[in-house]
Formats: structure tokens, sequence, C-alpha cells
């Protein structure tokens, strides 16, 4: 299976770009939350870069921790 | 649909503004992509590692891929306008034109594919019709491909300059560059791998249109109601009740169009013999995985329409003005249907949400180019250069032949995509070069699977006839445009349902001519066809299995959603 033996999994790469991501987008909403951009936006009261930002931390952490390499939960 | 043009002209001022964050995630995307390029370049030192993934993707992978390839940009937000235009019939695309073909391949075709050990679709074409059939549907692909790649890349480019004022020229080097060096460094392997990571980024970055538009709109329920009021007589929401009569509908389609032209014809020529999209799941570690993993995709296509069809509705009932055809945009300045997803996306992403629906975007467009690159070069290497040019060579020859030849066609579709900014219409006729060359193979690889008496000569024939009556056809309504009327029965059929109706009579074609050449020539001996032909092949059973392991199980259960689906939606 790709990710076993001496190959990184596919998997933990993209847990690791959403872990990334999640990380970005959470302090852009977080930011956002304080230092409103003023820009027209509907549905901006949900602060929907909070909790979808949260959302791929979350999950890119639950992929990095299950496939890290050489030891990964998921081996 | 000609998206990329009728965007060009429409507008000069670009629809979304990127933040520092946006960019720093669309960058670090290119980044990921390259780097898993040059990190698999390691594992792919044979031709089974380059052009077929070393066989070893679980049905996971083989399944992610096989649906990404398939999910290009240029559909998504060509499709969510169609949809915004003619309503939630549009969905047709992603359910019956897809999900029993999808089945049918998984349960039906991929074993002889599969079971044969063929690098590709020509590749079984040789084997059971012999070189002159292999050579036709190699070189068309080729073609094809190629084709497509050109046009995809300047599309890509026109919607980048239209939505974020990116230079047309910066867009198609860069990311044709990108998809050269990850494809050519890490073969068929590093394609896959990085489609399933933009499976991911296409999904997560799309899917919060859809949740916040609803929230928006008042759920499912308050969409509908808001479409109505907005658009009272017209009926956008229901996707078989105004398919009893051409003239019910604005595509200018009956149900039986539907059913047999787009839902058999042109799906299962492409779902089951578009090599493109089968190298994904051919590149499974074995058959089971494979039919898995062809179910998956179909699972996964089966809920596109919430990232696609969904917004193009919500479009409808919640932007605060209205949508115009093209030439009304050009005229007025007014945004046009074809800006649906981008002006969707620009009001409910901030910075940071922007700048992933923006890689979503990128990420489409990247995965349809990267099937497109490693399938040509697959099909190039194995069924056009060795066959034809040189028969006896290396493995090692063939492996740096591949990654010569992803280059070049990377460059051949750089070169083509300036030629389409050149002569625009190629774009015009890019679905009816598709229906050309894809739909024959669908009657001419099912006869041969499925009987036994189907001769090398009629599989030739059969091919090339499906492909002269469909360009007949279309020569006929371009040169007299009332024909339409005999070759999609009514006068009232648009371009969509035209090329819908010819995909039906090429099918006809060539299914007649392949029966027929057969019937008065020689079939091959039996024992030559052991592997290839049903009731001559022993198909794996998987009845010793737990039933939630079988291909056959998942298969009903997706068979059985997409029946579910049609009703709730009728």
């Amino acid at each position: 299976m790709p990710g076993e033996g001496h190959r990184i999994s596919i998997w933990f790469f993209i847990g690791a770009l959403l872990g990334v991501y999640g990380l970005l987008i959470l302090a852009a909403g977080i930011w956002d939350l304080f230092y409103p951009s003023g820009l027209p936006q509907a549905m901006g009261h949900l602060h929907a870069a909070i909790w979808w930002g949260a959302f791929l931390l979350v999950l890119g952490a639950i992929y990095c921790w299950k496939f890290w390499p050489n030891g990964g939960r998921g081996r | 649909m000609n998206l990329p043009m009728c965007l060009l002209a429409a507008t000069g001022a670009h629809v979304l503004t990127m933040s520092p964050v946006d960019l720093v995630i669309v960058v670090l995307y290119f980044a990921l992509v390259l780097g898993i390029g040059l990190y698999l370049k390691r594992f792919a030192s044979t031709g089974e590692d380059f052009f077929m993934a070393g066989r070893e993707m679980t049905a996971w992978i083989a399944g992610l891929s096989f649906i990404s390839a398939n999910l290009g940009s240029l559909e998504t937000m060509g499709y969510a306008a169609a949809t915004y235009q003619y309503g939630i019939l549009v969905g047709h695309a992603y359910w019956i034109a897809a999900i029993p073909a999808i089945l049918f391949l998984a349960l039906v075709m991929l074993p002889f594919y599969y079971i044969c050990r063929t690098h590709s679709v020509p590749g079984y074409l040789k084997l059971r019709y012999g070189e002159a059939a292999r050579s036709l549907s190699a070189i068309s692909f080729a073609v094809m491909t190629i084709l497509m790649s050109g046009i995809n890349m300047y599309s890509m480019a026109v919607i980048m300059k239209v939505i974020l004022g990116w230079n047309i020229h910066f867009s198609i080097w860069v990311s044709s560059l990108t998809v050269a060096i990850y494809v050519m460094a890490g073969g068929l392997r590093s394609a896959i791998f990085n489609e399933v990571l933009q499976f991911f980024l296409i999904w997560l970055g799309s899917l919060i249109v859809p949740i916040l538009g609803l929230i928006e709109a008042g759920g499912w329920k308050g969409m509908v109601e808001r479409i109505a009021a907005n658009f009272p007589g017209q009926d956008f929401t229901h996707m078989w009740r105004t398919t009893g009569s051409f003239a019910d509908n604005p595509m200018g389609i009956h149900w039986t169009g539907i059913v047999f032209g787009w839902g058999l014809a042109i799906s299962f020529g492409y779902w089951c013999t578009d090599f493109l999209i089968i190298q994904r799941v051919m590149a499974a570690r074995d058959l089971r995985s494979a039919q898995l993993g062809t179910v998956i995709g179909g699972f996964f296509k089966m809920m596109v329409p919430l990232i696609v069809i969904l917004p193009g509705l919500l479009g409808r009932a919640v932007l605060p003005f209205t949508l115009v055809s093209e030439p009304e945009a050009i005229a007025t300045g007014a945004h046009s249907y074809n800006e649906v997803l981008p002006l969707m996306i620009a009001r409910y992403c901030g910075p940071g949400l922007l700048g992933l629906g923006v890689t979503a975007l990128i990420a489409g467009f990247m995965s349809g180019m990267a099937g497109n690159v490693s399938a040509f070069a697959t099909v190039w290497t194995y069924d056009i250069y060795r066959p034809l040019i040189r028969k006896t060579a290396s493995d090692a020859h063939y492996v740096t032949m591949g990654r010569w030849c992803t280059i070049l066609s990377v460059f051949v579709s750089i070169a083509t995509a300036y030629l389409v900014m050149f002569f625009s219409s190629i774009i015009v006729y890019a679905q009816v070069i598709f229906v050309i060359f894809v739909v024959p193979m669908f009657g001419t690889v099912l006869l041969g699977m499925l009987w036994k008496r189907a001769t090398p000569a009629a599989g030739f024939w059969g091919l090339l006839a499906g492909m002269v009556v469909s360009f007949l056809l279309f020569l006929w309504v371009k040169l007299d445009p009332s024909a339409v009327r005999y070759v999609a029965f009514s006068p009232e059929a648009k371009d969509m349902a035209d090329n819908i109706y010819r995909a039906m009579w090429t099918l006809v074609a060539n299914v007649v001519v392949t029966v027929a050449v057969s019937l008065v020539t020689r079939p091959k001996p039996q024992k030559e066809l052991v592997g290839l032909v049903y009731g001559l092949t022993e198909i794996p059973s998987h009845g010793h299995l737990p039933v939630f392991q079988r291909p056959g199980f998942w298969a009903a259960v997706v068979g059985a959603g997409f029946v579910a689906l049609n009703l709730i939606f009728w």
C-alpha cells in the first residue's frame, strides 16, 4: 500500500496541507473578527473562516497523526 | 458551452480580489504538488511504475483519482452556469449520464480490462481485434487528448484572467509546466497522488458555498420558494417533469434523448472506454480494489451536484441581480450566467476561504490536465511508438520515451492553447470531436467483450463507421440547420440536444456495422480470445468474501441512491 514501508503516504501529505490551510484560514478568520475588512460579504456574521478553518485544522491533524511517516497510528 | 470565449468577451474587470493570505494558500498548493512529484521520482524507474503506477493503488486512492481526473473546473463552472440557465435539469450529467455507466464499468467491463493485463484501452482492442483497430483508436485518442488538453489549458487561463486578473500567458505556462514536471518526474503514480490531493481541495474549497447558500436561503425549501418568487412561471427545480415534450424545457430535449443519447451513448462511451479515466482504476492493486475504487468514484460523482448544481440554483435564489446571456452581458455590462460560480465564491468567501476556493478551481484544472498528459504518454508509448515505430527496445528506453513524451505533450498542448486563442471556434467543436472519437469505442469494446463472434475486421470497420457517421451527421446539420429535425427528432432541439441525439446515431451505426461485418468475416479462434471475452474468461468470484467487502454490494447501494435521488427530484 502506498504509505507503507519507506514511502510517505499520500494521506500524510493531504493532512499536512489541510492542517496548514486550516491554520491560515482560522488565523485570517480571527483577524477579521477583530479587524473587519469592511468588504461586503453575505453571511459574514457567521464567521465561516473560523469554523471552516478549525474544521480543516482538525481534519489535517487527524490525517497527520494517523499517517505520520514511520510510526504513525495508522501503521 | 463556449465558456472561456464568452467570459473573455463579457467583462474587463475581474470578479475576485485576493488578499496576501489567499496568495500564500495558492503558492503552498503549487509547492506541494511539485514536491510530491519530485519525491515520487525515485519510485518510477520501470515501465510498470511509470505508466501503471506499479499497479498497487488501493481502492480509495484509485477511486478518488478516477473521479478527480473527471472533475475539471471548466466542467464545474460550465455546469454551474448551465444550471443557472436551465435549472436542475443539468444535473442529469451527474446522475443518469454517469452512474449507470460507472457501475457497468465496475461490474461488467473492468474485469476484462484488468484480467488481460493490458496497459490501455487501445491495448485491449489490439488483443481482441488486432493492430488495425488498436491503431485507429490510439491515434484518434492521442489527437483528441492533446486537443482537449490545449482547450482546457486556454480555458483555465482565460478564467483566471477574468476572475482574478491574472495574465493569460502566466497562467498557461505556470500551470502547464507544473503539471509537466510532476508527471514527468513521478509518472502515473505522481498524477494519481496529486489527483487525490486535488480531490480534497476541490471538495473542501467548494463546499462552503452551498453550505452558506442554503443557510441564507432558508434550506432547500426556502431556496425553491425564493426561485419561484423571483422567476414565476418557470420550473428550475425538477429533473424529469418537463421532459415529456421538446418544447417544454429550455434545452429542447425529450426524455428519450436524455436516456438513450446522454445516459447510454455519451455516458457509456465516456465512462467505459475513455482511457484517461479508466487508467486510474487499472492501476489498482487487484481486481476487487479496481472495482471498489470505481464504485467509490461513482458515489462521489453522484454527490458532485452539491458543489456544482446547488450553487447554480442558489444563484437564482440569493443573488440580488439577474444573470443574463452572453450577448446581453456584452451589450449591457451585466454579469453573465458563466460567472455564477465565481460570483457565489465572492459572495461568501472572505480572506483565507477565498484562497481555498481559488485553489479548488486551479486544482480542478490541473487534475484534468495531468489526466490528459499521463494518458497520452501511455497511449503514445505503448500503442503508437512501440508497435508502429520501435518494436523492440528495453523497458528503460520506453520509460525515457514516456518522460520525454510527457514534456512534449505539454508543449504541444500549449501550442494548441495558443492555436485556440486565434481560432476560438475550435472550442465550439470540442464536444463534436468528443462524440466522433469516444462514442464509437463503446460499441466496439462492448461487443468485443460480450460476443465471441465479433471479428477483427468488424472491430476496425465498426469503429470507423461510427466516426464517419458522426462526422457526416454533424456536417449535415452544419450545412443545413433544418436537418436537426431529422437528427434530433425536433426543430426545437438546441446544440446540446443535437450532440446528444447524434451520439445515439453514432452508437447505432457502430453497432450495426460491427455486427454486419462480423457475420460475413472470419472470427478469431476461441483459444485466442481467452481472458478477453465473456464465456471464455474466468471472472474471479467475490462470493467467499463478507457482503460488505463485495463490489456488487456497494454498487447496489450506489444504484439505490441513484434511483432515490431521481425520484426525490423528479
